[in-house]
């Protein structure tokens, strides 16, 4: 009976434990920021908010990641899809690379981006010849948001096409479609769900993404200066509360996103 | 172990899974829960084992009550319907494992273990994984398994659904013999009524988490209490109105009063075939069935159809044809009452005594 | 056509993730190597490579941990509701919502020197912004998610058969948890460590915000990078991104590997 008792104390120790730390590192913080972004009222919140270079910034931040998700999703549609159904030499290695964005420190994405870019480097100088530039514009912003969502899309979609096993393909075919129309009446509806998820992660990480653009992106207020690191420079300025305020906006932007995919994705599963 | 039952009850959310099921089970005795998927007979045998808590009830085993007991103290074996093997242990450290665990000696699990393998037949495999057994392999394991710690009770959970046609009679065979030799208290479910007749010394028929009748095959096969156990056991179809049938006219005095008809309580042939010819009447051939030993005969009586067997030693019939019936029983039921109902006109009205 | 779509992969994985890491390599060498060992045997590069590695560790240590329970918790426990499991699930995933700026900033609203629970463990000696314990919590609170996002799918994929098996054969929980389901969730525990010990050592914003990026106190290995880029110090950022990123592709080996374990 000692031996029940005592084990039952344990398992009440440990839930207690885990659910504390869950509640003070996760739920508590959140909510904090959003008690201190209302502390001050709802006239000072939207003053903070509707100072200019702030919604600039938020506008910009969304108008990028926008861009940048597009991309991805081009790029990670057809990745995905040749990764899974072609087999060449080089797959495997392509396959494992998917992930190093994610394994990377963003801080040295960033620097990566910014050596390649650089007005010394080759690609600098063919954009320079050409009249424009890219680093600490805008173009530099996107190229490190598409670089860090990546993975997003491409591990959305390849589950997606491995469930498909070729079948409905082939009866397609017997019904005389040709490759092309196959693809977009076939396949593509299958790849849609993931698509559609991954591109909303990458929208989401876009949005949040630091470390990589704020090495590439100039900062310029107004003109390349995004919604994180707009934060960022208020915190350094003293200003908390201003950052506050824009972070509030972010986050409900990625928590409406997130809540989005959890829910396409449940309701998925229900089907 | 002798168990025993009362006014077991369990809600998942709003379904009612098991509603207030009492019964008793006396030492070593081997009782089939027998019903279709979804009737609460799994849920019963997990709160047997202490898995599920019942919303209210008591379990007795050896006359001490034991809801309160966790699994692990309540001396059962349970044999898993996916059979849940451990498949990182090879077939030597899952039998061993509830021994391990209760701290047997090493030499005492050495030699358990050999003997359990040497019982289910599974010498040469005790260094395999799951993964590398066949089926019935996997489940004599299961078997072995949960006899290794000596329980009082072993809890058997579709023991056989998961394995071919052919072996799960083998199966089924060896396990009675097993079960009869170890003399253990066992309790098995499933959904597969030749299974339970066949294997069981007594048959709980759970529908909708009620009991619905409970003793031995025979007896629940010759005095249904219940419609549904009626319906569930053996073949059978139902005649809406028996009273147009010849010998039970008189179940026109019970309006709203379905029948039940097996194939084995119907006779057919050509008239010369009947002793009682007045018993019969005639009916019409409609569909014959080759059934491997024996045909099943789909015959049409007035506007009912019945269902019967002939021997494939008697003469073969034609679809089409004309042939006597003689019916020569129904199980009758309406919504408040069931009793069976002999053909009248079958006792001969004058018995010639030679 | 076939042709066509492969050779378009390969080109944008070149260009993409390619082109960037052998940049890298080649910027580290620019001034030789004594440039890469000078910029990174300089005595602030070697304090901030310490600092990552003690967060690194300690974060993974105690993520994993809480991690492992949590995904236990959310998955079988009797004593949480059906619906609170879903709330608690969804709530899992904020830190991914979350920009890390923000996991910062969150920090040092609540626990910063001007705040009431800040002050009050400052007169007790324990300073949390702009210290250790600060850019831990931050690294903990971004790595959250990881482990358990890996362990969850396996948990509910295994079912609880087994361990109800062992229950009925007299396993207590602690046995059951150690021979039954720790052989079946390692590999993924072991994926879900390798992420997060990934993200831990690459953690930038969050880290930055909370530490205020103090030289020889509260430098991290990015937060150097990013002090580097920013004083033009080209090659000394080059030398230490090197290591980080030669890191970073030592861990996705693992990570390769670990699913390959998981899966086999």
């Amino acid at each position: 009976m000692s031996s029940t008792l005592q084990s039952r104390w344990w398992s009440w120790g440990f839930r207690s434990a885990v659910m504390l730390y869950f509640i003070l590192l996760i739920v508590f913080p959140i909510l904090g920021i959003y008690g201190y972004s209302l502390s001050a009222g709802l006239a000072a919140f939207t003053e903070n908010i509707t100072e200019p270079l702030a919604w600039k910034a938020v506008l910009l931040t969304v108008k990028l990641a926008f861009v940048s998700t597009m991309i991805n999703v081009l790029i990670g549609t057809m990745a995905g899809w040749v990764l899974i159904r072609y087999r060449f030499p080089g797959r495997g290695l392509l396959n494992s690379l998917v992930d190093l964005p994610f394994a990377l420190p963003t801080a040295v994405a960033g620097l990566m981006i910014l050596l390649l870019l650089g007005p010394q480097s080759v690609v600098g100088q063919w954009a320079e010849q050409l009249g424009f530039s890219i680093l600490f514009h805008q173009p530099a912003i996107v190229i490190a948001m598409v670089f860090v969502t990546f993975p997003f899309v491409i591990r959305a979609v390849q589950p997606l096409l491995e469930e498909m096993d070729g079948s409905e393909e082939e009866a397609a075919y017997t019904m005389g479609a040709t490759k092309a129309k196959t693809f977009v009446r076939v396949i593509l509806p299958a790849m849609l769900p993931g698509i559609a998820s991954g591109a909303m992660l990458a929208f989401s990480r876009a949005l949040a993404e630091f470390g990589a653009v704020v090495l590439v992106a100039g900062n310029i207020p107004g003109k390349t200066l995004i919604a994180s690191v707009y934060i960022f420079g208020e915190i350094e300025s003293d200003n908390i509360t201003g950052a506050t305020a824009v972070s509030v906006v972010l986050l409900t932007f990625s928590l409406l996103i997130l809540w989005l995919v959890n829910y396409l994705q449940s309701r998925r599963k229900g089907v | 172990m002798h168990v025993e039952v009362r006014g077991l009850t369990k809600k998942f959310g709003e379904f009612p899974a098991v509603n207030d099921v009492h019964f008793s089970i006396a030492k070593g005795q081997l009782i089939g829960l027998l019903g279709p998927s979804g009737g609460g007979k799994t849920s019963i045998l997990r709160m047997l084992a202490g898995l599920e808590t019942p919303d209210s009830g008591d379990i007795v085993f050896h006359g001490t009550r034991v809801n309160d007991l966790p699994p692990q103290e309540r001396e059962i074996g349970f044999v898993f319907q996916n059979y849940a093997l451990f498949k990182h242990m090879t077939v030597q450290g899952n039998i061993a494992f509830g021994l391990e665990v209760k701290k047997w000696p090493k030499n005492r699990i050495k030699e358990r273990v050999a003997e359990l393998i040497e019982l289910t037949g599974l010498s040469g495999f005790e260094k395999r994984y799951p993964h590398q057994l066949s089926g019935g392999q996997r489940q004599r394991v299961a078997f072995a398994r949960a006899l290794a710690p000596e329980p009082q009770l072993l809890l058997l959970d579709e023991p056989f659904a998961a394995i071919d046609a052919k072996i799960r009679q083998e199966l089924r065979a060896w396990l009675r013999e097993m079960i009869d030799r170890l003399g253990i208290t066992s309790i098995f479910v499933t959904h597969d009524q030749d299974e339970a007749i066949e294997v069981a010394d007594e048959i709980m028929i759970i529908n909708k988490g009620n009991l619905e009748q409970k003793g031995s095959p025979w007896d629940i096969y010759k005095n249904p209490e219940t419609p549904f156990v009626a319906g569930f056991i053996g073949e059978s179809t139902i005649v809406e109105d028996v009273s147009t049938l010849r010998g039970f006219e008189q179940a026109a005095d019970w309006p709203g009063t379905k029948a039940l008809i097996r194939p084995e309580y119907v006779e057919i042939g050509q008239a010369n075939e009947f002793r009682l010819l007045s018993a019969t009447e005639t009916g019409r051939v409609r569909h014959l069935h080759f059934r491997g030993s024996e045909w099943l005969v789909e015959v049409d009586v007035g506007a009912s159809r019945l269902v019967t067997y002939r021997s494939l030693e008697k003469e073969v019939l034609h679809p089409g044809e004309e042939i006597q019936v003689l019916v020569h029983r129904a199980y009758l039921f309406n919504d408040n009452d069931s009793w069976i109902m002999e053909n009248r006109l079958k006792e001969d009205p004058m018995p010639v005594h030679i | 056509m076939r042709r066509l779509w492969i050779g378009l992969t390969c080109v944008v994985f070149a260009l993409l993730l390619g082109a960037p890491v052998v940049r890298i390599a080649i910027g580290a060498w620019s001034e030789g190597w004594e440039g890469f060992r000078h910029g990174l045997t300089r005595p602030e590069a070697l304090h901030a490579l310490g600092m990552t590695a003690l967060i690194v560790v300690v974060v993974t240590v105690v993520n994993t941990a809480f991690g492992v329970l949590f995904s236990l918790y959310l998955v079988r426990a009797a004593w949480l509701r059906e619906r609170m499991k879903r709330l608690l699930n969804s709530i899992v995933d904020l830190p991914f919502a979350v920009s890390p700026v923000i996991g910062g900033l969150m920090i040092v609203l609540l626990l910063g020197p001007e705040t009431a629970l800040g002050a009050m463990l400052e007169r007790g000696g324990i300073q949390i912004a702009y210290a250790l314990p600060g850019m831990i919590l931050a690294t903990l609170f971004v790595t959250f998610p990881l482990v358990i996002r890996e362990v969850m799918p396996v948990l509910q994929e295994i079912g609880s058969q087994q361990e109800e098996a062992a229950s009925t054969l007299g396993a207590y929980g602690w046995t059951t948890f150690w021979r039954v389901t720790w052989p079946s969730i390692r590999w993924s525990v072991v994926y879900g460590v390798v992420l997060t010990v990934a993200r831990a050592l690459g953690e930038f914003g969050a880290v930055l915000v909370v530490s205020g990026n103090i030289m020889f106190k509260t430098q991290t290995a990015t937060t150097l990078v990013y002090q580097d880029v920013e004083n033009f110090n080209l090659a000394s950022a080059n030398a230490v991104a090197l290591v980080l990123a030669a890191g970073s592709v030592g861990l996705l080996l693992l990570m390769e590997w670990a699913k390959s374990r998981r899966e086999g």
